[in-house]
């Protein structure tokens, strides 16, 4: 693997998040070495990971899961590459249109933008994760009694997102879901049937079994 | 020999009634796996190495560095040295490593010398167009204009245009591509054309057409951009191949995806219209221009959209803008929402200046829409009181007395539509269960479910009855999902194979039953003697007669000796209720209403959902999306999806929809829906805009920027766009 400190300033070699990320772990010089390694930085303590692969552990919808990748890696491209947890999907990549939306400590969030060793010791749930005993989470019962989907390349960031939405606007306004929910995008234009799946969705939890 | 038709509207039970998608399941659950999403053996990742200049010379390329790198195990020129460049993101050079990062570490370690060459990338102002960058590409006459305008009572003049949009695939384009030996390939692509495209990556790679075998399961967006193998489709192949046939799997970035996998043509026009006092439209003159990247685009044959033919009099010329940009690639109803736009903003302004409200500009010159006119008048006043027209309407620029000005505007389209070639295999086995085989595929648009809905509809069975299976070329061939073809095409081709394999199994049943083969008929998860429906057999009773030899029947769309089941050609109208801010240029959407003719409809659920969809796409295209090229770099500035807006679930406003349907159209089977109801919109909303603040935005989107300009130019002419 070349450092990035003596690559050719060549006009394709734009700053990529990733490499950024990457060239940021560099800059502390530390030996090459694998797993984490802490050093001293103006006085405090800093976990450095890598370069190279590192052995990470992921609690992810109830269940610990062992794998080992860059520390530049996302925790996004890690579920999908490397655990073949492939619902959520890799889309604009910089934290956009929210279809790589998973559940981290109970929060939404975009999982290309998190690292997944900074995912590490959280509680993560992804839209593999809702269906329990075998019965699909309320949410994901109104996408479909709603028609909430096309081709449905959106539509598991947009089911977590509803699912977290809820969970925090049991009674949304048309306002609130606005808002709470425009931080997912559909190309095929599946609103109008989100907007009814989120009305159906709400009422069915109320008193109702929530998952995850 | 049996009779295809489609059961009397009595006689149907799934066909018509509000069905969910069969694979809502799978898609809510992660369970379905794009090609994204698949992960294959042994797998590499692809990365392409693109131009970051317009127009260029490839002076040299040095790939000794990213070949030495460990874990790279295939790098690969696609254009090399002396090879002229002619837009940004153009493909240079391929390589395929053990993991993403390092296939990305490998292409940034490429060097590339370019010449640079001077480029153009902005076309909306045509007077910066230089001469050698123009080509008319049609001309065309009839009437006698001149005498037309002179005689005319009033007469308008304005610009219109739209710039060049994406299509935006949330599923990027790409493929994975394996060698299972030295002569066969297996590809998972991201296709609208499953039957299609492995003939095309075939020929790329230089071996039989039967070797490619290909599988898709689901698609994440095509809207018109996924019918080719691509250049990276069958560059993929040959990287395979240098990798010992390992499958390699290149999916676009985003930033490509925008770049050059997705382009709508941009579309301008000085136009000039008239008619006479009482509204009868007398006379068009247009002078347009657009680009669709090096190549040309004609948009001629398109204008004056759907009345040309029968306006007499009508001058129109067009000119193709060569840009360094990415090449054009069909965008849902291709140059229609174009030339609708412009069309029907220049008819509203001269309902506009004739002082008339523009619902009864269209009804008096209804005959100008030529055979569908009635469907036209009948589909304009159930629009119109679904919006509360007469109620909400207002002279231009009335739109209120604060800064919040609220209009309302309409707009006309058409779209064929028929079904395209299909072929269709129905399996019955002897334990009951029923396959049903197809080279199709399902963009989104629920032809899973109706291939379901009609051949379970057929045998009386439930949706669970009946197995579908699509998705892979060594079914039967069946058409690429473009023009809005495919429900027309593959209802037609499962019903006749359907109705074939019934009535052989009515042959081996009716001695059981003490008939006829055509006294039985199935319904209710049985086979019965229809005078008599007491005499039956249980579905799985009457398939055990089978012995151990399944039916398998073929139908075929078109079928040479019998009427088609389906049939072409549809109109809609739209109308948008807006509400703009004169203070921030903020456009809001309020209400959009579609009524649209589709004959015969299916499924209502997934039909509504694809209406829905389309005027989606229609407000983002009409607010938001633009492709914003900088004239300096020659690149996108926005091919991203923060900057490149698609809308939100705020932005759409409220939504209905109305199909025509029962007598007079259910007759005429299913005819596509995919593309018409994304024409409309762009014009509907720029009218109701209009409307509102008095004054045209000629340019869509209609951005904050651009209302604010128009408004500064009130009261005055737009003919400087």
């Amino acid at each position: 693997m070349s450092s990035s400190d003596d690559r050719p300033d060549t006009p394709n070699s734009g700053v990529s998040r990733r490499n950024f990320l990457k060239g940021t772990g560099l800059v502390l010089s530390v030996p090459l070495v694998a797993g984490v390694r802490v050093v001293d930085v103006a006085g405090a303590e800093v976990k450095v990971y890598g370069p190279g692969k590192i052995p990470i552990t992921l609690e992810i919808n109830g269940a610990k899961r062992t794998t080992s990748v860059e520390p530049r890696v996302t925790l996004l491209d890690t579920l999908r590459n490397e655990l073949d947890l492939t619902g959520a999907k890799r889309v604009c990549d910089r934290g956009t249109c929210g279809a790589c939306t998973v559940i981290v400590n109970g929060k939404p969030v975009y999982s290309c933008s998190m690292l997944a060793v900074e995912a590490q010791g959280k509680k993560i749930t992804t839209v593999e994760g809702l269906e329990q005993n075998g019965k699909l989470h309320p949410v994901q019962q109104a996408f479909i009694d709603n028609d909430a989907q096309q081709c449905g390349f959106c539509t598991p960031g947009f089911v977590v997102a509803c699912k977290a939405f809820l969970d925090k606007y049991p009674n949304p306004t048309p306002e609130q879901v606005a808002k709470g929910l425009g931080g997912n995008t559909c190309r095929c234009g599946t609103y109008m049937g989100i907007k009814a799946a989120v009305a159906q969705a709400a009422q069915n939890l109320k008193g109702g079994r929530r998952n995850g | 020999m049996a009779e295809y038709k489609w059961p009397d509207a009595d006689k149907r039970s799934l066909i018509g009634k509000r069905i969910s998608r069969i694979d809502g399941p799978a898609k809510v659950s992660g369970k379905a796996k794009y090609t994204y999403d698949i992960k294959r053996p042994g797998m590499l990742y692809g990365k392409i190495l693109r131009s970051p200049y317009a127009h260029a010379k490839i002076a040299s390329i040095d790939t000794s560095a990213a070949e030495k790198m460990p874990g790279v195990k295939a790098v690969k020129v696609i254009q090399g040295p002396g090879t002229e460049i002619q837009w940004a993101g153009d493909e240079i050079v391929a390589v395929a490593a053990i993991d993403e990062p390092t296939a990305e570490d490998a292409v940034r370690a490429i060097k590339v010398e370019y010449q640079r060459l001077p480029h153009l990338v902005n076309e909306a102002d045509f007077s910066k167009v230089p001469e050698d960058r123009r080509r008319v590409s049609g001309e065309e006459n009839a009437g006698d204009v001149e005498k037309a305008f002179k005689e005319a009572d009033v007469v308008v003049e304005g610009v219109y245009g739209t710039s060049a949009i994406t299509h935006c695939c949330l599923e990027s384009h790409g493929q994975i591509v394996e060698w299972e030996d030295e002569n066969n390939v297996l590809i998972h692509p991201s296709t609208q054309g499953v039957s299609t495209i492995g003939n095309q990556l075939a020929q790329g790679l230089g071996i039989p057409a039967g070797n490619v075998h290909l599988k898709m399961d689901y698609i994440g967006g095509g809207f018109g951009s996924k019918f080719g193998i691509d250049r990276w489709g069958v560059e993929c192949g040959k990287i395979s191949k240098m990798a010992e046939g390992k499958p390699v799997k290149i999916m676009l970035e985003r930033k490509a995806e925008l770049m050059v996998a997705g382009m709508r043509p941009s579309a301008f026009a000085r136009v000039k219209v008239a008619a006479k006092k009482d509204g009868t439209l007398t006379a068009w003159e247009s002078e347009s221009w657009g680009t669709a990247g090096v190549q040309g685009f004609a948009i001629i044959n398109q204008l004056p959209y759907i009345i040309k033919n029968q306006l007499p009099n009508r001058k129109m010329r067009h000119i193709a803008v060569a840009t360094n940009t990415g090449p054009q690639r069909a965008w849902r109803a291709p140059i229609h929402p174009q030339t609708c736009l412009i069309t029907m903003a220049a008819l509203e302004d001269l309902a506009a200046a004739l002082k008339m409200d523009p619902l009864d500009f269209f009804l008096k010159n209804i005959e100008l829409t030529g055979i569908r006119a009635n469907v036209y008048r009948d589909e304009l006043l159930k629009a119109a009181e679904m919006i509360e027209w007469k109620k909400n309407w207002h002279p231009r620029g009335e739109g209120g007395k604060g800064p919040i000005k609220r209009g309302l505007g309409l707009s006309i389209h058409t779209w064929g539509g028929g079904p395209h070639n299909s072929e269709c295999d129905v399996t019955i086995n002897p334990d009951g269960s029923v396959e049903v085989k197809l080279g199709t595929q399902d963009l989104g648009t629920g032809t899973r479910t109706v291939i379901d809905i009609v051949a379970a509809e057929t045998f009386g069975l439930p949706l669970e009855g009946v197995k579908v299976l699509i998705g892979d070329n060594r079914y039967p061939v069946s058409g690429a999902s473009g023009g809005s073809t495919t429900v027309g095409g593959v209802s037609s081709s499962t019903r006749r194979a359907s109705v074939d394999a019934l009535n052989q199994l009515f042959a081996k049943v009716a001695p059981a039953l003490n008939a006829q083969p055509e006294q039985l008929e199935a319904g209710g998860g049985k086979v019965f003697v229809s005078s008599e429906p007491s005499r039956s057999l249980t579905w799985q009773q009457a398939c055990a007669k089978l012995g151990t030899q399944p039916i398998t029947a073929r139908g075929k769309q078109p079928a040479p000796s019998s009427a088609p089941l389906a049939s072409s050609g549809v109109g809609g109208v739209q109308m948008a209720d807006v509400s703009v801010d004169v203070e921030t240029g903020l456009v809001k959407m309020n209400k959009i209403v579609c009524v649209q003719d589709c004959g015969l409809v299916i499924d209502p659920k997934t039909a509504e959902s694809q209406v829905y969809g389309a005027m989606i796409m229609g407000v983002a295209y009409s607010l938001f999306e633009e492709r914003v090229m900088d004239d300096k770099t020659g690149t996108m500035l926005n091919p991203n999806m923060e900057f490149y807006r698609l809308g939100g679930i705020g932005d759409i406003g409220d939504m209905k929809v109305h199909f025509m349907t029962g007598k007079g159209y259910d007759e005429r089977g299913p005819v596509g829906l995919g593309e018409p109801p994304t024409v409309s919109p762009g014009a509907a909303i720029s009218n109701a805009v209009a409307n509102a603040i008095g004054v045209r935005v000629p340019e869509l989107p209609m951005t904050p920027e651009r209302v604010l300009a128009a408004l500064e130019k009130k009261g005055g002419s737009n003919a400087k766009l």
